[in-house]
């Protein structure tokens, strides 16, 4: 075996065992769905005659689908949302810069870095008095502030990366700001747009902080869902296992078919 | 119809000024070109021109009409920008119809005005293909093909040429001097190359630092430049400076001494200069001649053979100075060599670098570009 060969062998073997340790959790969630709650506990082990008592008893107890739809309903509404607000914001960033732009992306992104607890109190009473408590309104409004930041860091970079001159050509040739943006930046910058948006509906979907305390009944998502299986006393495990892997299910099938887009968008402005 | 008027145009960008009170005519079907060494603020008079930049005080007038606070696009002019711009989601036919397309032109008209366009420049092969596949030739053609399109009654070009390689260029500048025949249009083009400057252009504006220094003809700007910015820019090897020292002026010119101490009587108009003043005598490299009795000399330092000319540059006491001789000229590195001129071929320098007004016009300052060229077929002119 010759160096470069070695050297392959080690990155492949080494790829693998991340890979595998990523996902062996996953793997043994999915397995546990499939056991008795007495199998679940038991001494781990591969073998055990597989059950969908758990799967029967979950969906007895909570309506999986009305979950599902808030998820979906919350996660696509906030990054329609959030691109909404951000395709304009980013655009004058990109375009029209000024002294504060550079000052103003930090400054958003920085947001990010206070924990969410901290504002946990004032945005409760907020929607307390507003009636926003427990709305699929009011988590869309929330998931929106959430990743507005980083939506609108990752428009401005993808934006920056479009030569200018395109879009003056495009003012030269009679296009209005609107039409600017509808035939030239966004047809261009679609690769870098899609990216964003599933990164946008991916972060919301798992989001568990906001929806497990803004939320009770009525528009709690898949997060709260698999929440409410874990309980203080009694056998829990493999429904909530079988609640989990049910909850991931949707947004991995989603991850899993738009991976080359998330790819190709990632790495679009380095491989043009 | 288009005229153009600048008048004291001035932009800043923060405290910067980049253009610095910029008056301009340009008439009817001219074609005018801005040149300058890069950084000058060309191609922001351009951008001021188009509407893509505002200007920070003065007049932009087109037939009169004052159009600052007109958008680009109701200006009536067409841009080809230095990188071609073209959308590179769309086909040729597209790029070239995007601005009907948003005037709301019916297609089959659109597609006509695309195909008569695509006629004019050889692109109708061309027009089912994405930028992406073009030659760097093909898409600048397709830049001005969109231009054409637009029907204009100003085209601005911003370096169209300089992405392209040297054999292209030529062929390029070639094509656009037929074009600008052809459509018979007033185009304002920018260049730092005042060869392309030089074979294009009816009028040259010299551009430097923000500010106008000379406006005229390629040919008046060769043989009289206002000024020593101008004379150096223009022509290529540069003018040579020598330092002279005035001894007196009468009618017939302006006497100076040379270096080595001979003297020489340059036909310039020298009221106001005093005797015994430092001035600059300009030179032209292609206007020195080899001579065994010349009032210059000094020692060839290095040789170029050309074939049909020879570049000699010559180490003087003052400094070196590029000589173009014949092709076939014996003389070796080392050679003492000894050189004149014609005292008509000498422009004078104050040492504010404004030059001192010839007393002879040079007769073919007044040729338009047309009488250089053979007549187009089927154009008007
Ligand atoms: N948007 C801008 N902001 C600040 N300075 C600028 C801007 N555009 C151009 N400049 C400056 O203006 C000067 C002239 O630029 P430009 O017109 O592009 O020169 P040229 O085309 O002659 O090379 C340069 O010094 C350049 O740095
Ligand atoms: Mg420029």
């Amino acid at each position: 075996m010759n160096n470069s060969m070695f050297k392959r062998f080690c990155i492949g073997l080494l790829a693998w065992v991340i890979a595998f340790v990523i996902f062996f959790p996953i793997f043994w969630m999915v397995l546990t769905g499939f056991k008795t709650e007495t199998a679940a506990i038991a001494d781990p082990s591969l073998i055990f005659s597989p059950t969908l008592d758990s799967y029967i008893e979950v969906q007895q107890r909570a309506d999986y689908f009305k979950f599902a739809w808030n998820s979906v309903v919350i996660s696509f509404g906030s990054t329609i949302l959030a691109l909404l607000i951000a395709i304009p914001a980013a655009y004058s960033m990109a375009f029209l810069p000024t002294r504060r732009t550079k000052g103003t992306l930090l400054w958003m992104l920085s947001t990010k870095m206070l924990p969410p607890v901290g504002v946990l109190v004032p945005i409760y009473l907020l929607f307390r008095d507003t009636g926003l408590l427990d709305t699929k309104l009011g988590l869309v409004i929330v998931y929106t502030l959430m990743n507005l930041p980083i939506v609108v860091w990752m428009l401005y970079t993808f934006f920056k990366d479009l030569p200018r001159d395109i879009l003056e050509a495009g003012r030269m040739d009679g296009a209005s700001t609107l039409q600017e943006v509808v035939y030239l930046l966004l047809p261009l910058t679609l690769p870098g747009i899609a990216s964003t948006g599933l990164l946008s509906v991916i972060l919301s979907w798992n989001e568990a902080f906001w929806s497990l305390n803004l939320t009770s009944s009525q528009a709690a998502p898949l997060t709260a869902y698999i929440a409410s299986f874990s309980s203080p006393e009694g056998l829990f495990w493999a429904k909530l296992s079988a609640a989990s892997t049910m909850a991931i299910a949707p947004i991995l099938v989603f991850g899993w078919l738009t991976q080359k887009q998330m790819v190709r968008g990632l790495t679009f402005g380095a491989v043009k | 119809m288009a005229t153009l008027q600048l008048k004291n145009i001035v932009k800043q960008f923060g405290d910067i000024q980049v253009i610095k009170g910029v008056d301009l005519d340009v008439n009817d079907k001219e074609f005018v070109v801005f040149v300058g060494p890069s950084g000058c603020g060309k191609s922001t008079l351009l951008r001021i021109i188009a509407g893509l930049e505002n200007a920070t005080s003065g007049d932009i007038t087109i037939d009169g009409r004052r159009i600052n606070d007109i958008g680009p696009a109701e200006r009536g002019l067409a841009m080809v920008f230095q990188s071609y711009a073209l959308y590179p989601h769309m086909t040729v036919e597209d790029n070239m119809g995007f601005s009907l397309r948003l005037a709301r032109v019916p297609k089959a008209e659109r597609r006509d005005k695309v195909m008569a366009a695509a006629r004019v420049l050889q692109l109708e092969e061309l027009l089912e293909r994405k930028p992406k596949a073009l030659s760097g030739g093909q898409r600048q053609r397709v830049a001005i093909g969109r231009a054409i399109v637009r029907n204009p009654s100003v085209f601005l070009f911003d370096e169209p040429l300089s992405n392209l390689d040297a054999a292209l260029r030529v062929q390029m500048r070639i094509e656009l001097a037929r074009l600008h025949d052809e459509l018979n249009a007033t185009m304002i083009y920018v260049t730092h190359d005042q060869i392309e400057a030089m074979t294009m252009a009816d009028k040259i504006v010299v551009l430097q630092k923000g500010e106008v220094e000379q406006v005229g003809s390629p040919m008046e700007l060769y043989h009289h430049p206002r000024n020593r910015f101008v004379a150096g820019f223009i022509g290529s090897p540069t003018m040579n400076f020598l330092p002279v020292e005035f001894q007196d002026s009468t009618h017939e010119g302006v006497q100076v001494t040379l270096p080595g101490g001979k003297t020489c009587r340059v036909p310039v108009d020298g009221t106001g200069v005093s005797v015994a003043t430092s001035l600059e005598l300009g030179i032209r490299p292609e206007h020195l001649n080899l001579q065994e009795d010349g009032p210059l000399s000094g020692r060839i330092q290095v040789i170029e053979r050309l074939g049909g000319a020879t570049s000699l540059y010559v180490q003087m006491d003052t400094g070196m100075v590029t000589v173009i001789a014949d092709g076939d000229v014996a003389h070796k590195v080392g050679d003492v060599v000894r050189f004149g001129f014609e005292p008509v071929r000498g422009h004078l320098f104050r040492d504010d670098g404004l030059a001192l007004t010839s007393l002879h016009q040079h007769p073919l300052t007044g040729i338009d570009r047309q009488s250089n060229r053979a007549p187009v077929e089927g154009s008007h002119s």
